[in-house]
């Protein structure tokens, strides 16, 4: 809003926006090239692991900051949507074989029960406060949770299940072939069925990102904003808060299980760990915040930021850990299994001197207030 | 009158909910001694969990602060109290009575005063910083949370911690063929024993006056010169302790304690104060009876649905009441 009214006497905070937004779209770029490339640039089987990650979690982490950014509601279900396309998927693929059809069929879905679990809650708990509503989500997360180990005839309980994926996504499977019958090298890396799996990650995640922001730039966006920012008025100029606010509530829980379709397919595993549990939940949220509620290109330098903590501050934290193990109980708070701890630190001073997050401080953007 | 009359009829139609529900148990179960075991049984969880509610609600009421950090409190206080039992583990179990409950007392004691402290704490510094802003505190007590979860692996380790209890608790009453813990009367007496204090205070104490005045319109207090923020303060570190106290007694009864404690406890404990109604004393013991009750029968008559029955429960009451059963803040 600030870059709108901004007259020539702002020109300094001006200028500064302007290199902000400079900086961000650039890290994005970059983040964006990376992924793109990364089949090429990280041929490791690691670092394909890491980025068909950070891939999905985009999406993940957007789809929730329509939520929590852009409409002010605080859910905790959006790991139970996402679980509801991977355990789809997983289940299909498991029981009908491997086959397209049966992706098809099983994300659809878990899709629809997504959709429909979304409509219910939203009708039955949007009306009431926003404290009631992230209650009402976290006792129907972990509802979903228990269920998901319980039934384990059908979902594999708590070991999860694991299954194949279409063949054609399998390495044995040539995409280009020369002149030997010998698959086609790029880069020394070869042309088969795991490059195929990765760009269907790459490409299903960009698909849904770029729907993402055609709808936070639609006159739907706005409204939402609107909602957050004033929930009287809104209604008072005729907009129906509670439709509003279901709708979002949909779109959002269809996304996050269309990204866990997604990750099904990469991961050829699936478990309460990888697909419900509370942890992703709390990733997600973090996510969130650290990359800048209600700016959507957050998400990717929120998620990017976060997958890279998860991996390198646990060495960090090893080498810290061992320079102190003199010391009582230092040792301990610095294990690398505690690196949440430092995390969760992090995050609440975040929350408190900047709440708009890295995207948001650097747009001049104020995030969700 | 007649609107006075049926409001009362109301107020005890909800007032009987439990009555209701242990009439049905007992016309489905059909066995008496199984009935009073789990009738008991019900109880004695449903006091624990209102003790842990009961500050999670008030303090909502007053401040309209939620605090999901709530949960740390009673995973703290089950861990402390299971810290000094083993310390203690001599006084156990020697035949003396005098000393078994002296340990008893010490544990709980620590574990309430830890928790009374550690609110004290995490209102001046996690909760203070974000009045009247939804959205953060919701963020910062969730970050809390994480924190607190991860200082009690740090501390305790992951593994499972075994929890003594007193020799003078253990074993059971009996009569005829029905038995009754001894724990179990235990933990329904002190909790009705936090009760009726607590009623006590809100309803006969000048400081109840207020509490229940700046629940009701927090701003009218305040305008007629009453510092609401202190008084919160002292709210905030009752509930912490009285959550903490629960959490001690949680430890007792489960006898085995995992740092996973406070995330299952703070669902039940949500789930609670939703039945109940934000802010009132008499909603969350209603809201931690009916719960107790329902999960002790449902785990008997249809096992396979226990792990739902406290959520079915809720959306059951949240259709018919969207503000709970007995709110005192409605919006």
């Amino acid at each position: 809003m600030s870059s709108q009214t901004a007259s020539a006497t702002q020109a300094p905070g001006m200028t500064r926006a302007r290199t902000g937004r400079m900086i961000v779209y650039g890290i994005v770029g970059l983040i964006g090239l990376a992924l793109l490339f990364a089949p090429f640039l990280f041929p490791e089987v690691r670092s394909q692991e890491v980025a068909a990650r950070i891939c999905v979690f985009i999406v993940l982490v957007a789809s929730y900051d329509l939520l929590l950014g852009y409409t002010g509601i605080v859910s905790f279900a959006h790991t139970m949507f996402f679980g509801l396309g991977t355990y789809g998927t997983a289940i299909a693929l498991k029981t009908m074989g491997r086959g397209f059809d049966a992706i098809l069929l099983g994300g659809a879905a878990g899709v629809a029960a997504a959709l429909v679990l979304a409509v219910l809650i939203g009708l039955l708990s949007l009306r009431v406060k926003a404290i009631f509503f992230a209650m009402i989500t976290l006792a129907a997360a972990s509802v979903m949770l228990v269920l998901a180990s319980q039934l384990s005839d059908f979902t594999g309980g708590e070991d999860g299940m694991t299954y194949q994926i279409p063949r054609f996504f399998s390495p044995a499977n040539k995409l280009l072939t020369d002149a030997d019958g010998k698959v086609v090298r790029v880069f020394d890396v070869a042309l088969d069925g795991k490059i195929a799996l990765y760009y269907f990650v790459f490409l299903s995640s960009l698909a849904l990102f770029l729907v993402m922001a055609r709808i936070v730039a639609s006159p739907l966006g706005t409204v939402l904003e609107a909602v957050r920012e004033n929930e009287l008025r809104a209604e008072a100029i005729g907009y129906r808060v509670v439709v509003y606010r279901t709708a979002i509530f949909c779109i959002a829980a269809v996304i996050a299980a269309l990204a866990g379709i997604v990750r099904a397919v990469w991961l050829k595993y699936t478990g309460p760990e990888v697909a419900l549990s509370f942890a992703i939940m709390i990733d997600i949220l973090l996510m969130v915040v650290i990359g800048g509620m209600g700016t959507l290109i957050g998400a990717i330098i929120g998620v990017v930021i976060m997958s890279l903590a998860q991996f390198y501050l646990k060495d960090l934290m090893q080498v810290a850990a061992d320079a102190t193990s003199s010391i009582p109980l230092l040792p301990e708070l610095l294990d690398p299994d505690r690196w949440l701890l430092w995390l969760g630190v992090l995050f609440i001073l975040l929350v408190y001197f900047f709440p708009a997050g890295i995207a948001g401080t650097l747009l001049g953007k104020g995030g969700a207030k | 009158m007649d609107s006075l009359n049926s409001l009362a009829g109301r107020l005890g139609g909800v007032y009987l909910l439990p009555v209701v529900m242990a009439v049905l148990a007992f016309v489905l179960i059909g066995n008496p001694s199984t009935w009073v075991t789990l009738t008991v049984a019900g109880l004695a969880m449903g006091m624990m969990i209102f003790l842990m509610a009961s500050g999670l609600s008030l303090v909502f009421g007053l401040m309209d602060v939620l605090n999901f950090g709530h949960s740390a409190f009673v995973s703290f206080g089950a861990f402390i109290a299971a810290s000094v039992l083993a310390a203690l583990g001599s006084w156990l179990t020697g035949s003396s009575a005098a000393l078994n409950i002296i340990a008893l007392i010490m544990a709980i004691c620590a574990a309430t005063a830890f928790g009374a402290a550690a609110g004290w704490f995490f209102e001046r510094v996690i909760v203070r910083p974000v009045y009247r802003d939804h959205l953060r505190q919701i963020l910062i007590t969730m970050g809390a949370l994480i924190v607190a979860e991860q200082l009690l692996l740090a501390i305790w380790g992951g593994a499972p911690v075994s929890v003594a209890r007193p020799a003078v608790l253990e074993g059971s009453f009996v009569f005829g063929t029905i038995a009754i813990e001894i724990y179990r009367v235990f933990a329904f007496l002190l909790g009705l024993l936090v009760y009726v204090a607590l009623y006590l205070v809100l309803n006969r104490t000048r400081i109840g006056l207020l509490i229940r005045a700046g629940v009701e319109n927090r701003e009218m207090v305040e305008a007629l010169g009453f510092r609401i923020d202190r008084l919160f303060i002292g709210v905030f570190m009752a509930g912490s302790a009285l959550a903490a106290m629960g959490g001690a007694m949680w430890a007792g009864y489960q006898g085995l304690i995992t740092p996973a404690l406070g995330g299952e406890m703070l669902i039940i404990v949500f789930i609670v104060v939703i039945i109940g109604g934000l802010g009132s004393i008499e909603g969350s013991l209603l809201g931690a009876i009916m719960v107790g009750l329902v999960a002790n029968y449902v785990a008997f008559l249809m096992p396979k649905l226990a792990l739902a029955s406290n959520m079915l429960l809720m959306m059951a009451v949240l259709l018919w009441r969207p503000y709970g059963l007995k709110p005192a803040v409605k919006g």
